[in-house]
């Protein structure tokens, strides 16, 4: 057992050590250094970091180049809270795309983005999450209903709506942006 | 104040802190001057004034410790007069802190409480460093985390080894209805709150295509209104406030709306509150054992007359009462208390950081792959070089050719470095040999 402090001391307001203050990073700094250092990214996926400084902020783009969606260009945002690895990222889908598994408001419904995230998955584990969604959309838990409906009774016409509303174009009543690389 | 009533008054505490006995600590000295060192030297900072707050500043201030700083960011609702027995009802909307301290030290004389209306981020390291002792009962995991941070970079190496005059002992009490826990961390010496994260039981969140398709439960209609809705009408152009009656009012209407879409029973107000807040119920009882373990512990700390809680006390008093202590473990890699920074050596001030990088490489005790390095400069993040990431190496490329005195590192600074070869970023620190920190003063 150690002695941390003999009773006649007093501290002293203010006193700084000799070597001057620094910022300590915060342990979810340091784990997002990590994370952002070791993305081992398949080629169809980049990032963008609109401010080197801030990891903590940044973009994934996605270009299939199978499935469904090839040839489409999708952005997802990505928020690193003060709690991470606590508590998962936030991720959005910037770009309008008709599928499943996303809503029109961007909205991704991937389990490890929510209750199964666990601290040990990475950023990495995320985008492999998402670059899957692409390759296999999953119309057992839908987040657009009407696409899920669409992918379950006749997979050629949801072929058609996903490759209209890449181009650019109507499907229902809901207009989609052109989002082709 | 007669010199009788002060005798009478710390009678009891005499009785342990003047005399000697089997349970002491054997460095343990009886003197008059301990109980005078917990009034009039011993400074405490409690970190929150809710409902351990209370309890904690109440035991804390009739145990003798006369100079308490309390924090915290919070206002009195209504709802915590129940079990914040320092508050009354006209003080509804006056800030906790103030008002606990003006309770206490009209109550009890001679205990001078020190009131910060504010958040503990708010305040910087040299606020920490005056503390001997910090007592958190927090309900937050963010800010328990926060302050355990802060009360580590406070911590000084020589050589690697710790200083054992720069460790501020952390009592952390938190509970959660009838359950509770209780600990003593000493930062760089035990388990840090970093250490045992995993203990922590994860948010509650549900699937979002249940909430947003299958709703079964009213918790997954909150949801809904709470993460899809609100975003996308955004009907008071902020984020939710919790404490707003507005904002709780719409995501009741809301989600009532879509209860009775899909038949769902028991949606009420309240759980509206609960959901979005986040709300534990409180039992008064709990709180009030687990500040008691907690005084104690501070006590013991501040007089030395007993060894120390080792160093996790669990409490369940749901059904009787369930009590266990063990010792947490410190975790040999974790990323708040392992990061002891490593010394790497300068010896030449116009040392360009592609050379720092190089020297990270070869270094037969580092040979590293790929390192991306990171440092804190004025205050504020820098990511130095990243080859990694194709965005991050673009904007970072020049940095390269810059001498690390350029890129604001001077003798003592600190930076981060993520690499593959180790399992976690590690801390160097720059150590500029002799001959060029004298130039570097010129």
């Amino acid at each position: 057992m150690i002695k941390l402090f003999s009773l006649k001391q007093a501290k002293k307001d203010g006193e700084s050590p000799r070597t001057g203050t620094q910022k300590k990073a915060s342990a979810a700094q340091l784990r997002i250094t990590k994370d952002i250092n070791e993305l081992n990214l398949p080629k169809t996926c980049g990032t963008e970091f609109p401010d080197p400084d801030d990891l903590l902020t940044f973009k994934l783009i996605i270009c299939p180049d199978e499935g469904f969606y090839k040839g489409g260009r999708f952005v997802f945002s990505f928020k690193v809270g003060p709690n991470y690895p606590h508590e998962p990222p936030k991720v959005k889908c910037e770009t309008q795309v008709y599928h499943p598994n996303i809503d029109l408001e961007g909205n991704v419904c991937l389990n490890i983005l929510r209750e199964d995230w666990k601290p040990v998955l990475t950023i990495n584990s995320i985008v492999y999450g998402l670059q899957y969604l692409f390759l296999e959309p999953n119309p057992e838990d839908p987040l657009n209903k009407d696409a899920a409906e669409v992918l379950q009774n006749n997979r050629r016409v949801f072929e058609q709506n996903v490759v209209k509303a890449m181009r650019g174009g109507y499907v229902g009543s809901f207009y989609f942006e052109r989002c082709l690389k | 104040m007669g010199s009788d009533y002060a005798h009478r008054k710390w009678c009891h505490l005499r009785k342990v802190l003047e005399r000697s006995g089997p349970f002491c600590r054997p460095d343990f000295e009886p003197s008059p001057n301990t109980l005078q060192f917990l009034s009039e030297n011993c400074k405490l900072l409690v970190i929150g004034a809710g409902g351990l707050g209370c309890e904690l500043l109440k035991d804390l201030a009739l145990m003798g410790f006369g100079q308490i700083h309390l924090i915290d960011m919070d206002t009195i609702e209504l709802s915590n007069l129940n079990r914040q027995f320092l508050f009354r009802q006209k003080d509804i909307g006056a800030s906790k802190a103030e008002i606990a301290a003006k309770f206490i030290n009209t109550r009890i004389p001679g205990c001078h409480v020190i009131p910060h209306f504010c958040k503990i981020q708010d305040k910087d390291e040299a606020f920490y460093r005056q503390f001997h002792i910090v007592i958190s009962g927090l309900d937050s995991i963010v800010a328990r985390r926060w302050i355990n941070g802060m009360l580590i970079s406070l911590l000084n190496y020589e050589d690697g080894e710790l200083d054992q005059s720069s460790v501020i002992p952390m009592i952390d009490g938190g509970t959660e209805g009838f359950k509770g826990n209780a600990r003593v961390i000493l930062p760089g010496l035990t388990a840090c709150i970093e250490c045992t994260l995993d203990l922590y039981p994860p948010q509650v969140t549900y699937p979002l295509c249940t909430i947003a398709n299958t709703p079964r439960l009213p918790e997954h209609c909150i949801e809904y209104v709470k993460v899809m809705q609100w975003p996308k009408e955004n009907p008071f152009d902020c984020p939710i406030d919790g404490d707003d009656p507005q904002h709780i009012n719409w995501i009741y209407e809301k989600s009532n709306e879509r209860a009775v879409q899909f038949s769902i029973q028991g949606l009420t107000y309240r759980l509206v509150q609960g959901v979005v807040k986040n709300i534990i119920p409180a039992v008064a009882s709990t709180n009030a054992v687990i500040a008691a373990s907690c005084s104690t512990e501070v006590f013991k700390l501040a007089t030395s007359c007993c060894s120390s809680l080792n160093n996790y006390m669990v409490l369940n008093d749901l059904d009787g009462i369930y009590t266990y202590t063990y010792e947490a473990e410190k975790k040999e890699d974790c990323l708040a208390c392992s990061q002891i920074p490593r010394e790497i050596q300068i010896s030449n001030s116009t040392l360009k950081l592609k050379d720092l990088l190089a020297i990270l490489c070869e270094r037969v005790d580092l040979q590293m792959k790929n390192p991306g390095i990171t440092a804190n400069v004025n205050g504020k993040n820098k990511t130095l070089y990243m080859q990694t990431v194709a965005s991050i190496e673009e904007k970072t490329r020049e940095n390269l050719n810059r001498s690390l005195v350029e890129l604001g590192l001077r003798n003592g600074s600190e930076i981060m470095v993520a690499d593959s070869t180790t399992p976690n970023t590690v801390v160097m620190k720059l150590k500029f040999s002799t001959s060029t920190t004298d130039i570097d003063m010129l």
